[in-house]
């Protein structure tokens, strides 16, 4: 008895000295996770304090004709960024309005019309396509899409809207293969998957009591899913076409390969153009002089400033369709 | 009557219309695809033998292999993932566990996915005027950060997302036997989110393994084989993007090689890290 009592003080220094120990532990396992958090918030802000450093030689140069301007002269040195602006607005333009309707289509098929045991291979197997790298779109477009438009899809629009006014501006020769709308092809396929699975889960927040009232008074699937689904999801499908978007905007490598490198502007669709990454990826290491250097990485700032708006509204949207259904 | 049945017969047809053009998107989709991965098969399979993995990236119009370029893209992903993956799952504990309902939390999350679908080649413009600039030269390092930086979104949103999963019953009974609280999310909810977590890292490896543009101007590309980290080193994608876009034909076909070779390695990527998760969920 008198021994226990002895030996207690002894013991409660010891169990202090454990709690001490633990609640330091703690406390450092704390900082670092939550330093590491912020190191996330670091990292964007240094992307964008970085871009702007490296681009201030150019902006303060030029001034606001940088954004106005459609010449890029490595040899007198006039750089203007209104070409590949341009040409990354079309491009994505025409990606997202031909990837739009296709990935709804494939949602609403996944979701109403494709067979059970179906379901989870497709929409896995769309889920792995969104994985591909994009340098293996390219490499299929510049060696297989390419020549196959050159020489049979091309020549016949080009035909076929020839005596169109409006429209053979639009379509006129001669056919390349690369440019514009092979490139737009080609950011369509890849946008396509994330549009697609962003669809398909949207769709899939919709309470199915809602549905089941609809075909309860007779709808067909169609009238179900235009007047109940796509209404209760719209917040959802706007965010991941906003998405795909930002990716088909930022999209490198797949456009670098067939946009087929010109600055400059044209109305024909079939011309080779530029966008502001693809230029990016193409000049960067063979710019000589700091000045072109610095209107390339303003190029970056401007795609930087584009997508960063865009996907901070899907985003958003996307928060918001989420926080409904955690209601 | 005739007016009812009529409506309900336009009705109808326009019912299979729309459903029709649903399909045919599908199939539109699917095929397109199917197309791709055809043609990668094709011109890649007829390019695969032994010199590709045992010899070095050729000169013009030679004969030659990929190993140096395969070698370059190993290193430079392994050390990606190893500076990245533990960045990324601390933060994703912060959101988790310490954080949960703090303000930072939300701002992190939101910034996150940002960075998550951010365009890499603008990140290769961060890693090249962070590192590249200062240093003088390209080197294998800068391109292993900008690598690195790809991987830490991917990261912190499964860490977040699988921890967020986990019972608080089993933090709870942790707590109620006296273990601290980092002891808890060591020893409880790293194990109970193991599996989400590895399949989070494993996505990561397999964006990262076959992005080009940030590697362009960080790593730059070598010719000839190379194992300084301080110098510019070779990799599968930019040697790709090299080899596709030059007139030769040998360069060419490694070239679809190469890409069968990261395509490959992407897809057993994913569809492992799926299984992985699939796994639990079946549970």
């Amino acid at each position: 008895m008198s021994a226990v009592q002895e030996a207690l003080p002894a013991i409660r220094g010891s169990r202090d000295a454990t709690v001490r120990r633990f609640a330091l532990t703690d406390a450092i396992f704390h900082g670092m996770t939550r330093a590491a958090a912020i190191l996330v918030l670091v990292l964007l802000g240094g992307v964008a304090i970085s871009l702007f450093a490296g681009s201030w030689q150019a902006l303060s140069t030029f001034g606001f004709s940088f954004l106005t301007s459609e010449s890029w002269n490595p040899v007198t040195e006039k750089f203007g960024a209104l070409a590949p602006i341009y040409g990354t607005i079309i491009t994505s333009a025409i990606a997202i309005l031909i990837a739009v309707p296709l990935g709804i289509g494939i949602a609403i098929f996944l979701t109403e019309l494709c067979p059970r045991p179906l379901r989870r291979p497709i929409g896995m197997a769309v889920e792995l396509l969104a994985g591909i790298p994009s340098i293996i779109y390219g490499i299929w477009g510049l060696f297989v899409l390419a020549p196959f438009l050159q020489t049979t899809v091309q020549p016949f629009i080009i035909n076929v809207f020839h005596g169109i006014p409006g429209l053979n501006s639009l379509f006129a020769g001669p056919p390349y293969g690369i440019g514009l709308l092979t490139s737009s092809l080609i950011l369509a396929i890849m946008v396509l998957p994330f549009i697609t699975s962003i669809t398909k889960d949207v769709f899939d927040t919709v309470p199915p009591v809602l549905k089941e009232s609809a075909y309860g008074i007779g709808c067909t699937t169609w009238e179900v899913t235009r007047r109940v689904v796509i209404p209760y999801t719209r917040i959802g499908i706007m965010g991941g076409v906003m998405l795909g978007l930002g990716r088909a905007l930022g999209e490198t490598m797949a456009v670098t390969f067939v946009i087929g490198n010109a600055h400059r502007i044209s109305t024909s669709l079939f011309a080779p153009a530029t966008t502001i990454s693809a230029t990016i990826a193409n000049e960067f290491t063979e710019a000589v002089g700091d000045l072109y250097t610095s209107s390339l990485v303003a190029l970056g700032l401007i795609l930087f400033v584009i997508t960063f708006l865009i996907l901070a509204i899907a985003r958003y949207m996307l928060m918001r369709i989420d926080a409904r259904t955690g209601a | 009557m005739s007016t009812a049945t009529s409506l309900h017969q336009s009705r109808k047809r326009k019912n299979s219309v729309m459903m029709t053009l649903c399909v045919a998107a599908a199939g539109i989709g699917l095929a397109w695809l199917a197309l791709i991965l055809g043609a990668l098969l094709y011109k890649g399979l007829s390019g695969v033998n032994l010199a590709v993995f045992t010899e070095m990236t050729p000169p013009p119009g030679d004969a030659g292999g990929l190993l140096n370029a395969i070698y370059g893209s190993i290193m430079m992903t392994i050390i990606g993932v190893v500076v990245g993956t533990p960045i990324g799952v601390l933060a994703g504990t912060y959101m988790a566990e310490y954080g949960r309902f703090s303000k930072l939390t939300t701002v992190v999350r939101f910034i996150n996915d940002i960075l998550l679908s951010a365009p890499s080649i603008i990140i290769g413009l961060f890693v090249y005027e962070l590192m590249v600039r200062p240093m003088g030269h390209f080197s294998a390092i800068a391109g292993a950060v900008a690598l690195a930086i790809l991987v830490i979104p991917v990261v912190v949103r499964t860490t977040e997302d699988m921890l967020n999963l986990v019972p608080n019953a089993l933090r709870e009974a942790g707590t109620a036997i006296g273990a601290p609280r980092w002891v808890v999310i060591k020893s409880v909810a790293y194990r109970a989110a193991l599996s989400g977590i590895v399949t989070g890292i494993l996505l990561s490896i397999a964006r990262i393994s076959g992005e080009t543009a940030p590697l362009l101007f960080t790593a730059l590309n070598n010719q000839f084989w190379s194992s300084n980290l301080n110098a510019p080193m070779a990799s599968l994608p930019v040697t790709i993007f090299q080899f596709a876009l030059s007139p030769y034909e040998e360069w060419q076909q490694l070239a679809w090689t190469g890409a069968l070779i990261i395509t490959l390695t992407v897809l057993a990527l994913s569809i492992f890290a799926r299984s992985l998760t699939g796994r639990r969920e079946d549970k």
